[in-house]
């Protein structure tokens, strides 16, 4: 069985010193690892922007695709191949902005994948424009007079799309991020896990200590139940969105590919290509 | 006796003309006639003008003829539209319900039968259509037994009554006719067909065949017209062979999908028309820098924008070609006819996994959706190539100090090997970014030319099956006919009436439009006094492209249409006479 430093290579993340990005390296790179997962068994696909660089980062079958489209991607990758585990990684402008169509249709698709976004809350590889993640009032180069939009409350918008499996993180918290990736990989069917991942060159407010301030534990929550999904939305509309933990999972509903018609069991990538002559007059009778 | 003639059933959307259109075609189908058909249709699903136009020939055909012999009206508007493209001494058959006429100075023979009268007489008016069957049958001196085994298809499952009512409305009509007639006309009755089975199917049809039959086992598709029924059939085969289809969100994901799942080792395919492909242009480049094989069909229809979405043209070429940022190797492919659809389906699978690049399998509206019939496949020329990915080869431990494999490999063919996820020691990156051998982002000068050399050398040596088709042998000729795509059928009907009158023509179909097989092009205009290229576009597309790769513009004429409509032979042979 692998372990976590099987997982590494040589390559010099080119994150600036500090990023929350690091973090969600490892965890990601732990948690594969207690998994059980071996690196050729693994695909990372990622998306455009500082974050999406970590598909190369991990020693892993990697696919960095273009900008916005890295759950289309992923989800080829797993119904090509069931046997993979597939994880779908990149930052809050690629998955909540220019992807949010796919990422709304891959949480109500369901197919078994993991995707895990690092959450700025700006855009950092352009240097420092606003996000959608951004808050109301915030100033970037490309809000300069603070923003005027709303932030998109990702976790409450998760929930209303059916999602079976809704997290949030911290990039700091190594030990209960590891475990949440953990979950999500073991997780029948997709699951999102946004983590808070401090900008420190282009996000002078939402920083590490202010997330320390206001992100509430779920765990810290009495009697909280991560099945019950009006008690995730009301949590996460008390608390601005500002929690982390398993929000809310469902183990009962099937993924896609155990309700999709006729798709077989066996990998598809696996699978014999050739057509009988039988086969083929059956399928030409069909237009006589 | 005659050996073709064509039969055209109008009426509004949704009032069940294409299903006329579809029994009467199936019927001598069976019989072994050769069908082709064309469909005049909008983008709405009930009212407005809809016709179906059918022509029926004992030899093979594959272009709508310049006029029509038969009409059959369920409203007077499809009179109005239609009646002027009736020979002289045609037929057209109302629906008594409307008090049918025709214009006075038109030698045309009007028959008042009541369709609906009849169908509401033997329990609904639906069976209108089967009505106006028999009354055709009976103008063709048809047997109205040639339906059953249709009927039967078609309404057995309703239950034996129903086939009995829909037999019986055929009688009835074929009765009214020949009661109102007093008996055969003449001129209308067809000379004996072979009696052959053939197939009586569609473009998309084929070319969703040759997928199945070429191993595809992942479709990622959005729904368009004139696309949507490559999806449609695999969405209701792929089941059986274990595969399956997504409908996705939009064509930005339907080929971001099949990038993902063709990387991942399963032949994926996505189908679009041009507003597809628009936005799949970011994707094409993606599987060009990659070299994650990909196939994409582009059914072209009328442009630009959403331009006019059920009508023939052949505009979307260069952007084909050209289409996404940067430079890529690409294959653009343009099969001529339905066989050649169900080949070139299969071959585009082989071609992308060998060369590793997009192929686009580039079709028209009018090549998608005209039905026809179309004789038995090959099945020994369905071979599955995959190039350089053996997906169950032992690789050895790689000598990268990360064990990284050089998925990338600068080898002298610029082909590298291929693995797939899932192959021990075959772990690589994958990037959009310029990379190294192994696939990790690499900005270095000296690689990015290797890497840029290494993926364009790929088609310096692209192997392909008959790039042109040529037609006549003439050493010197007046005119070469160039056309791509669905215009095959109207040249070959126009080469044998400019014939007639003295031209020698020539005719070259370009099969394979990128990259351009220039070399075998230049003999063929070489040896033409005039060249005329035929296609449904506005701004002579092929035309230039022919200058670009071969020169001698002086020569090189266009001959448009852009109306929406495909090229009657008529036209064909008088544009040519005025441009030669």
């Amino acid at each position: 069985m692998a372990t976590f430093k099987e997982f590494r290579n040589s390559i010099k993340p080119n994150w600036c010193p500090g990023c929350g990005d690091f973090s969600v390296q490892a965890a990601i790179q732990r948690a594969a690892a207690n998994v059980g997962l071996e690196p050729d068994n693994l695909a990372v696909v990622s998306g455009i922007g500082c974050s999406g660089r970590i598909s190369g980062y991990i020693k892993s079958y990697g696919f960095h695709g273009i900008h916005g489209r890295s759950l289309p991607i992923a989800q080829g990758v797993k119904m090509a191949n069931r046997d993979l585990t597939v994880i779908a990684s990149g930052g809050d402008g690629d998955g909540f902005a220019i992807g949010m169509g796919h990422t709304v249709h891959a949480i109500r698709r369901n197919i078994d994948i993991t995707y895990i976004v690092m959450d700025n809350q700006i855009y950092g590889l352009t240097k420092g424009q606003t996000s959608p993640r951004s808050d109301v009032g915030f100033k970037t180069k490309s809000t300069p007079e603070g923003s005027v939009e709303s932030a998109i409350g990702i976790m409450e918008l998760a929930l209303t799309a059916g999602a079976t499996f809704v997290a949030q993180s911290f990039s700091t918290d190594l030990k209960e991020l590891t475990s949440i990736i953990e979950a999500g990989i073991n997780h029948k069917g997709f699951s999102l896990i946004n983590v808070f991942s401090p900008c420190v060159t282009y996000n002078k407010v939402n920083t590490y200590d202010w997330f320390k301030e206001h992100l509430v534990p779920l765990s810290s929550i009495e009697n909280y139940d991560s099945s019950n999904r009006m008690m995730a939305m009301q949590t996460l509309m008390e608390n601005k969105g500002l929690v982390k933990g398993i929000i809310y999972q469902d183990k009962v509903k099937s993924s896609y590919q155990d309700l999709a018609h006729g798709y077989s069991k066996e990998a598809l990538a696996k699978m014999d290509l050739n057509l009988s002559e039988e086969k083929f007059n059956q399928l030409m009778t069909e237009f006589m | 006796m005659i050996d073709q003639l064509s039969w055209k059933v109008g009426g509004q959307q949704g009032e069940g003309i294409d299903s006329t259109g579809e029994i009467f075609a199936m019927a001598l189908n069976r019989l072994g006639y050769y069908l082709y058909s064309y469909r005049h249709f909008s983008s709405r699903i009930k009212g407005g003008h809809t016709n179906n136009k059918i022509r029926v020939s004992t030899s093979e055909t594959r272009s709508i003829s310049d006029d029509l012999d038969i009409l059959i009206a369920f409203d007077q508007e499809t009179i109005d539209v239609n009646v002027h493209e009736l020979r002289d001494g045609g037929v057209v058959i109302g629906d008594s319900k409307f008090n049918p006429t025709v214009p006075e100075d038109l030698n045309v023979r009007l028959y008042a039968v009541p369709f609906t009268e009849i169908a509401s007489e033997l329990g609904t008016s639906l069976m209108k259509n089967m009505v106006a069957i028999g009354a055709t049958s009976a103008v063709l001196g048809l047997p109205v037994e040639s339906y059953l085994e249709v009927v039967e298809e078609i309404f057995s499952r309703k239950g034996a009554k129903v086939v009995e009512k829909n037999m019986e409305a055929i009688q009835k009509g074929a009765d009214h006719f020949n009661e109102l007639s007093g008996g055969q006309i003449d001129g209308f009755q067809l000379n004996k067909a072979d009696g052959k089975k053939r197939m009586f199917m569609i473009g998309n049809d084929a070319i969703a065949l040759g997928f199945v039959s070429g191993g595809v086992r992942f479709m990622a598709a959005y729904p368009i017209t004139p696309a949507s029924e490559i999806m449609e059939y695999l969405i209701k085969k792929l089941p059986e062979f274990g595969g399956t289809v997504i409908q996705t969100e939009d064509e930005i994901a339907a080929c971001t999908m099949a990038i993902g799942a063709n990387y991942a080792g399963v032949r994926t395919i996505t189908s679009s028309a041009g507003p597809g492909l628009s936005l799949m242009m970011e994707a094409l480049g993606l599987s060009g820098m990659t070299e994650v094989p990909l196939v994409v069909v582009d059914t072209q229809r009328g442009g630009p924008s959403t331009g006019l979405p059920t009508k023939q043209e052949q505009s979307d070429l260069m952007a084909m070609i050209y289409g996404t940022h940067g430079e890529i190797p690409k294959v653009v492919m343009a099969p001529s006819t339905v066989e050649e659809a169900f080949y070139d389906a299969v071959e585009a699978l082989n071609i992308a996994e060998e060369y590793q690049c997009p192929v686009i399998l580039l079709t028209d509206l009018q090549l998608s959706l005209g039905k026809q019939s179309v004789e038995p496949l090959d099945f020994s020329r369905v071979e599955i190539r995959r190039g350089k990915l053996d997906p169950n080869q032992e690789l050895p431990e790689t000598d990268d100090k990360d064990g990284y494999f050089k998925r990338y490999e600068v080898t002298e063919d610029g082909i590298s090997p291929r693995v797939i996820p899932g192959m021990k020691n075959g772990i690589h990156h994958v990037t959009g970014v310029e990379h190294d051998e192994t696939g990790k982002p690499s900005e270095v000068a000296a690689n990015r030319q290797k890497q840029m050399d290494k993926r364009l050398r790929k088609l310096k040596n692209l192997n392909f099956n008959v790039p042109i088709v040529k037609q006549g042998q003439h050493e010197e000729a007046d005119i070469l006919l160039v056309g791509f795509n669905s215009t095959r059928g109207v040249i070959e009907e126009a080469m044998p009436r400019l014939e007639a009158d003295g031209f020698k023509v020539n005719h070259a179909h370009i099969r394979l439009i990128h990259p351009f097989p220039a070399d075998e092009m230049k003999p063929l205009i070489d040896a033409a006094k005039t060249v005329i290229v035929v296609e449904n576009n506005a701004t002579g597309q092929l035309a230039n492209i022919l200058k670009m790769n071969v020169g001698q513009h002086e020569k090189i004429k266009s001959l448009l249409k852009y109306d929406g409509n495909p090229f009657l032979p008529s036209e064909v042979v008088m544009k040519c006479k005025e441009l030669v």
